[in-house]
């Protein structure tokens, strides 16, 4: 759409550009302790988050349940779920989808990237729907990320063509073994 | 921009061979996150073209299958003061695995643990996920590990940036 507002001339609808990489447009998210704000949490958002990672109930009025089990309205529990929403507390309330068990597979990899490339890196990493976490880390290799594919072919293709874009050497880290994967913040 | 590249490529994909066209659909419609509303399954179904009984029916079915892991909230841990992210790598020897992975998957501090293959440049085979509200809790945590498990040959790897996170979409 900017493009489309810089040149409008130029722009032709069937054109099809490689995409590139523009800094400008590139925002990670840094965190820093500083920078995060605190969000006040009364008891009832604090029983709320609790709940809601690991005991939502599936059903037609899930609300309505919730507002049962801890003593209040539905109208309180839908207001203050979507305050935390807006406060970004809560990403989303939805399926956690188990790659593998629907037939897909998927890895961790990990990338040694000269530290005046780490946002191109990012850049060229993150363009994949198929990676769906991508961390900065100190180390000498130094961006990990995860990537989940339909099929080992894809998911090899995705790890070829990052490393053949950033040329850098690659972890590839699948796992063998799985011992737990539960995240839960208890507040 | 940058979403038209995904969508492109999302849909560039195969199928994901062990759930169905109908399922795959529900999961889609539903995967960015339900509405907070009496009734949050009810565009959904009327969309699918089935009842509302339906869907969380199916839903269940899901993960009962195991193709959902859980239904449920996706929580910012940082915003929640979770700020520290430590990814412990371990040293392990192949005939303790086992009896390592499941110890240390039972601390409530790892969230994630892992057994993946080690390589020259990369000697470690075992990986918990640490998370804490500073990188000393983190390291203290990692210590009392290394002791329950009797490993000394272990490394935190700290995030110092969260590139992205969004979770697996299909």
């Amino acid at each position: 759409m900017t493009e489309m507002k810089n040149k409008p001339a130029e722009f032709k609808q069937a054109e099809v550009k490689p995409a590139e990489f523009k800094p400008a447009e590139f925002k990670p998210t840094e965190f820093k302790q500083a920078e995060v704000k605190s969000v006040e949490l009364d008891n009832i958002d604090r029983q709320l988050i609790n709940l809601i990672q690991l005991r939502f109930p599936v059903s037609k009025h899930p609300f309505e349940e919730i507002a049962a089990a801890i003593g209040t309205t539905e109208e309180v529990v839908i207001s203050k779920l979507t305050r935390l929403k807006n406060e970004g507390i809560i990403r989303r309330i939805g399926p956690i989808i188990n790659t593998r068990g629907i037939g897909g597979t998927n890895t961790l990899a990990a990338v040694k990237v000269p530290k005046s490339q780490i946002d191109e890196a990012s850049w060229v990493i993150n363009k994949y729907a198929e990676v769906s976490h991508n961390y900065l880390r100190n180390e000498d290799y130094n961006i990990w990320f995860t990537v989940s594919a339909p099929t080992q072919e894809r998911l090899d293709r995705i790890l070829s063509e990052i490393q053949t874009e950033l040329s850098c050497p690659m972890l590839n880290l699948p796992t063998i073994n799985q011992f737990k994967i539960q995240v839960n913040f208890h507040v | 921009m940058s979403e038209n590249r995904e969508k492109e490529n999302a849909n560039a994909n195969a199928a994901w061979h062990l759930v169905d066209e109908a399922d795959e659909k529900l999961i889609r419609l539903i995967q960015d996150g339900i509405e907070f509303e009496h009734s949050p399954f009810e565009k959904c179904a009327e969309e699918l073209g089935v009842s509302e009984e339906e869907v969380v029916a199916r839903l269940k079915d899901l993960i009962e299958n195991k193709m959902v892991r859980r239904f449920g909230a996706s929580i910012a841990h940082i915003a929640l003061g979770f700020t520290a992210n430590a990814m412990g790598v371990w040293d392990i020897s192949r005939d303790r695995v086992e009896e390592v992975g499941r110890k240390m998957a039972s601390f409530d501090e790892v969230s994630h643990c892992y057994e993946r293959p080690p390589s020259a440049d990369w000697p470690y085979n075992m990986y918990t996920m640490i998370h804490g509200r500073s990188q000393e809790e983190c390291r203290a945590a990692a210590e009392k590990i290394s002791e329950a498990v009797g490993a000394a040959d272990y490394k935190l790897v700290f995030s110092e940036r969260e590139l992205k996170k969004k979770g697996v979409r299909i």
